[in-house]
């Protein structure tokens, strides 16, 4: 939690998730920490009775959550458990009776060898921890930052190794156990650096088959989604294909869309559909070509962010390219899109039958409402060129918002 | 380079040709589509042997798929424009995306079409380059405008490194799905005039080093 002011929790102590007062957890919700560090810190304090007194302090005088506190939402209050958690409470107690124990038997926070103890217990924790499979496994099979997460996996192991090593040697020097067991030591340590030159060698070796190993599953893991995309796009389309094979029409826009979707598969573009005009006017053509079976040739240079306007553009040059599709009566059909400086052209041309502009009645909403109207009202222009037998080609032109 | 003794598109002869691409199924249907446009006096389906080929037959023109075994499209290019630089290259591709166009065109192809252009427009497509003039696809041409289009970095050589407002115009035409005749037709002037803009075209997007066109090809990873 980031420790603004804003969004601090006023200090109150905690009803749900306490198990004694909820000072501690009150606490911890005000200074943004894990109730475990505040609790231990409390333990720790209550060594010299200073602890318990604050604790006490607190209860007295810090007030309770409001029931239904409404500084949480309601997803976050029904998510945690109501009231104590007793395998918890039994924790602490236990913790708490055992650093008692530990007092009793050393007398006192300041023996040396109380410490020693404690390093050995915090790195053989560590230790144990590292070898629990599921956190081993999580840090393994990871590819991504695996190297990052290994590097932390060795650093953890080494401070482990370390605390429990200052430990037990701190232990028994204290004891003034270290003059007999030197040579027991001495034997222990040439024992271990012969087995570590043995077995050093095939630990080497497992390893990289390890590696081998995750990278093999990548592999593996990769070809299946191919194997799976090539299934169920290009494998559907192919049977499609034949089933329809009496319809040459029908078999080329299939053949069509399947190329599409697999080259954009392929040579994936990270620009969002819709987030600039390039690939915007590019699915428009793909569109109308999907609906009316006219292969669309898009060109498209330069590019900038959508706007109304623009939006408004891509309609009426959607507009053009049906109209292209259903009168020209061409089997390609040319769009051409021109990012300026200062303005946005599209271009749709076909090689088609052509039309007279007086013959259409002014009532005809596709040209003069869809493509003209729309560009006017939206402070572009528009402009037709065509003639019977001559191809049409339809001009689009508006202002860029400057930037920014 | 264009005012060699033949010229194949006054009829006079029928330029010699060798399809190189690894579909044989692609290369006889390309084949019977060009039918007597063109003589088929060779083909290849991998790097070696269309250099071995195209050694042997020195055609006038080689249609070049950019996807082959051995190194694709540019390593044919390379070892063929080392030894006879005068064979002419119209590359064909499945794919129009722009690493394999510029690749091969900067890699000395003089013209670009993918594979679903009509069997009459290959073959006019093939006289035209096999002539001498460059070929370039709506999409090719979309491609040089954008490589060329940002102004914000001085020209290292302006001669290079900058298409001249014509030249421009004539890109933009082209990309629009204009045929040379149509752009002619156009801006007022005569075919040969398109002919000449689009081949200084080609060859400044073959020879300059400029830094858009460098950064414009790292974009998209084409170095």
């Amino acid at each position: 939690m980031a420790a603004t002011a804003a969004d601090t929790p006023r200090l109150t102590r905690a009803v749900e998730g306490r198990l004694l007062g909820g000072v501690a957890a009150g606490l911890a919700r005000h200074l943004g920490l894990d109730p475990v560090v505040v609790r231990l810190a409390f333990m720790a304090l209550s060594v010299g009775g200073m602890g318990l007194a604050v604790y006490v302090a607190l209860y007295f005088f810090v007030p309770a959550d409001p029931e239904d506190g409404d500084e949480r939402g309601p997803g976050e209050a029904e998510g945690r458990r109501k009231g104590r958690d007793i395998s918890q409470l039994i924790a602490y107690v236990g913790l708490a009776a055992a650093l008692g124990f530990l007092f009793l038997l050393f007398g006192g926070v300041f023996d040396p060898l109380l410490w020693f103890v404690v390093f050995g217990t915090l790195g053989g924790i560590i230790l144990w921890q590292q070898a629990n499979p599921s956190q081993r496994d999580e840090w393994m099979t990871s590819a991504v930052g695996r190297g990052d997460r290994g590097g932390k996996g060795v650093m953890r192991a080494g401070t482990g190794v370390l605390l429990v090593v200052v430990g037990v040697i701190g232990f028994l020097v204290f004891q003034e156990q270290l003059q007999n067991a030197r040579a027991g030591l001495t034997f222990a340590f040439t024992l271990l650096a012969g087995v570590s030159l043995i077995a050093a060698p095939w630990i080497i070796g497992l390893v990289r088959e390890r590696d081998q190993e995750r990278r093999e599953r990548i592999r593996n893991a990769e070809r299946a989604e191919l194997a799976a995309h090539i299934h169920d796009s290009v494998l559907h389309t192919l049977t499609l294909i034949q089933r329809r094979a009496e319809d040459p029409r029908e078999v080329q826009r299939l053949a069509r869309v399947q190329e599409r979707a697999l080259r954009s598969w392929l040579y994936q573009r990270p620009a969002d559909a819709d987030t600039t005009v390039s690939p915007a006017l590019e699915r428009v053509a793909a569109e109308v070509e999907e609906e009316h079976g006219v292969p669309i040739e898009v060109v498209c240079v330069g590019d900038c962010p959508m706007d109304d306007a623009l939006s408004a553009m891509l309609r009426a040059a959607r507009e053009a390219m049906v109209n292209a599709s259903k009168y020209a009566g061409t089997d390609s059909i040319s769009v051409f899109g021109e990012v300026d400086q200062d303005e946005v052209l599209v271009f749709v041309r076909d090689r088609g039958a052509g039309f007279d502009m007086d013959d259409i009645p002014e009532d005809r909403m596709g040209v003069r409402g869809s493509i003209l109207g729309r560009m006017e009202r939206h402070g572009g222009s528009a402009r037709i060129r065509t003639g019977p037998g001559e191809g049409t080609e339809v001009q689009l032109r508006m202002a860029r918002i400057p930037e920014a | 380079m264009g005012d060699e003794s033949t010229t194949f598109s006054d009829g006079d002869a029928v330029p010699r040709v060798v399809i190189v691409d690894d579909h044989r199924l692609f290369r006889s249907g390309v084949r019977g589509e060009l039918g007597d446009a063109v003589d088929v006096v060779g083909e290849a389906g991998d790097v070696d042997s269309a250099v071995h080929v195209i050694g042997e037959q020195k055609p006038d023109l080689v249609l070049l798929d950019v996807h082959l075994p051995g190194g694709g499209g540019v390593e044919v290019l390379r070892r063929v424009l080392s030894q006879h630089p005068q064979i002419r290259f119209l590359a064909l591709s499945v794919s129009d995306a722009a690493e394999d166009v510029i690749g091969v065109v900067r890699g000395g192809a003089r013209g670009y079409v993918t594979k679903t252009i009509s069997g009459k427009e290959l073959a006019n497509a093939i006289v035209r380059v096999a002539d001498g003039d460059a070929v370039f696809s709506p999409r090719l041409a979309g491609f040089v405008l954008d490589a060329f289009s940002a102004t914000d970095a001085p020209p290292v050589d302006p001669e290079l490194d900058r298409l001249t407002q014509r030249e421009r115009e004539v890109l933009r035409h082209i990309a629009r799905g204009y045929a040379y005749k149509e752009v002619a037709k156009e801006l007022f002037i005569s075919v040969k005039t398109v002919e000449t803009h689009v081949s200084s075209v080609l060859r400044k997007l073959q020879l300059s080093n400029r830094h858009e066109l460098s950064r414009w090809a790292t974009a998209r990873r084409l170095v």
